[in-house]
């Protein structure tokens, strides 16, 4: 046994993807932040802080600013009032991209329908030309195993997949940026119940691995419950409540509580 | 429409600010160009063919009447080199190519294509903008050189065959190698590129800015046609003014 043991194959420890030590998970602080579509005030002074690298779930009734909120954390928005700092950046910076590495799930996943699956995912990688081409194949091979789609799905086309594969694709070609922040807006709304485990926990998984901070927004209370490290509840552009799980259990709040204890009976 | 021109300059200057980043751009340049091609090759031919053609018709019996048939060759040539030929391609390419520029960039806004490029840090405007009016800036010029001659035969087809005319096909051409200069073609040529520049800015400018799912689609694509067509024309009399001088040895 003790001759087994030294043979090459077995003395070294198996390596697993190494944790990417130049990827600490950037701190998000959100200040006030307002927001009004004409007449419409869909976000109210939100204030609040999400820690480097926790797994951060927004959780709210539909229409209530979740995908508006998280549009302003990636720049897309620009706030009416108030600020949000993302690392020692602001999120409306021009720069902000080229020195920090964010990406967002869009809640209808936002690939390019005139390049193929593969060429979606690789697209960071070849515009800023990260890797050649050969090095960029294999990487988009892994990714896709990551969201349980086949290597053949690469060379089709977006119009050609069903909408929770269209949903998988985009979360693989946010996984490409090895990002510090990430954001999913509904990662599992689209995903029979198998797939959306495995969509759980792969977030969870790459937290874990890389201490990237991560932002879910989501309907599915048992992913929320089972990923969050904290949850903030929001209620038409207000937070009306903040903590970790078993806070937010315990919370009273009608329309908290109506939401978590809504069965089909 | 007017206050949208500031966007379009803004819009402009930034298309020429990733002018540096050319190189990076040949590939997506190149399928652009040959889009246009493949596009409104055939078109151009036609168009130019009955251009020169109905010039000749209607100018031919007149010139024929009056004993100046001799110089009907150089008139038809320096009408399509000089307004018809810029005007018509340029015309042409804001209805084939800038309404399908401002369809495919306004279905990328609404489908937040465009929002996913710039989370990936990929600036839209050399990614999209910038082949595509480097394509059309390309492509038209060489589009109206192509139309001169197609339109140049038409001309003398018809002055050749139709019987109120004939006006030999000898004497067409030689009327029209005494009387089109370098010049003259150049001054098309000038203004075919700054027309390029207006129907490419334009297009990509409204379906960049395309709002309200796909309807706003249809009305970006109405609006990139009307306005390049209107900018055009307009643009059209100024560049003729400002262009003057070179048919008269630099003199205003
Ligand atoms: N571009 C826009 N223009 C005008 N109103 C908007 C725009 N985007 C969002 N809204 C409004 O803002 C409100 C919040 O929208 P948002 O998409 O953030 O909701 P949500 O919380 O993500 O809902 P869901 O859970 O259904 O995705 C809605 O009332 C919506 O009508
Ligand atoms: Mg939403």
């Amino acid at each position: 046994m003790a001759i087994l043991n030294a043979s090459p194959l077995t003395a070294s420890p198996v390596v697993s993807e190494p944790p990417s030590s130049s990827n600490p998970g950037l701190p998000v602080s959100v200040r006030n932040l307002e927001k009004s579509f004409g007449k419409q005030k869909v976000l109210k002074g939100l204030n609040l802080e999400i820690r480097a690298g926790e797994i951060f779930v927004i959780m709210g009734p539909s229409g209530s600013g979740k995908s508006v909120f998280l549009r302003h954390i990636i720049g897309l928005e620009v706030p009416d009032a108030g600020e949000i700092r993302i690392g020692n950046e602001l999120s409306t910076s021009e720069a902000i991209g080229d020195h920090y590495r964010l990406a967002i799930v869009f809640q209808s996943g936002g690939l390019l329908n005139s390049l193929t699956v593969a060429e979606n995912i690789g697209l960071y990688l070849s515009e800023h030309r990260l890797k050649s081409r050969d090095q960029i194949a294999p990487i988009v091979r892994d990714k896709l195993a990551l969201v349980r789609l086949s290597p053949e799905v690469g060379d089709k086309y977006p119009s050609e997949l069903s909408g929770g594969m269209r949903k998988r694709v985009a979360i693989a070609r946010a996984l490409v940026v090895d990002p510090q922040l990430i954001l999913f807006d509904e990662p599992t709304s689209e995903l029979d119940p198998l797939v959306g485990l495995t969509i759980g926990r792969e977030v969870l998984n790459l937290n874990q691995r890389t201490g990237v901070t991560t932002v879910v927004v989501t309907h599915d209370r048992d992913l929320a419950f089972g990923i969050a490290d904290r949850m903030a509840f929001l209620v038409d552009g207000e937070l009306i409540a903040l903590g970790t799980p078993e806070e937010i259990r315990a919370f009273n709040h009608p329309i908290l509580q109506q939401f978590l204890a809504a069965e089909f009976k | 429409m007017f206050q949208n021109l500031g966007e379009m300059l803004v819009l402009l200057g930034a298309t020429l600010g990733t002018l540096p980043r050319f190189w990076q751009e040949r590939r997506r340049v190149a399928e652009q160009l040959f889009d246009i091609g493949n596009s409104s090759l055939f078109m151009a031919c036609m168009l130019a063919l009955f251009m020169g053609g109905v010039l000749s018709l209607q100018t031919g019996p007149v010139l024929v009447q009056r004993g100046l048939g001799s110089s009907l060759g150089g008139l038809v040539a320096l009408a399509l080199c000089k307004e018809l030929a810029p005007v018509m391609m340029a015309v042409l390419i804001a209805g084939r190519i800038g309404s399908s520029m401002a369809a495919e960039l306004g279905s990328m806004q609404v489908y937040q294509e465009i929002d996913a490029l710039r989370t990936l840090n990929i600036n839209p405007i050399r990614y999209l903008v910038f082949p595509r009016v480097v394509a059309i800036a390309v492509a038209l010029p060489c589009l109206v050189v192509f139309a001169n001659l197609v339109g140049w035969m038409g001309g003398a087809l018809v002055a050749q065959f139709n019987a109120r005319v004939e006006v030999s096909w000898n004497a067409y051409f030689s009327n029209l190698r005494a009387t089109v200069e370098w010049m003259d073609l150049a001054n098309g040529l000038i203004k075919s590129f700054f027309f390029a520049i207006v129907v490419g800015v334009v297009s990509c400018h409204q379906g960049l800015t395309t709002r309200g799912g796909p309807r706003g689609i249809g009305r970006s694509v109405t609006k990139a046609v009307v306005n390049s067509i209107v900018l055009i024309l307009v643009l059209d009399y100024a560049l003729t003014r400002l262009l003057l001088p070179l048919d008269n040895g630099w003199q205003f």
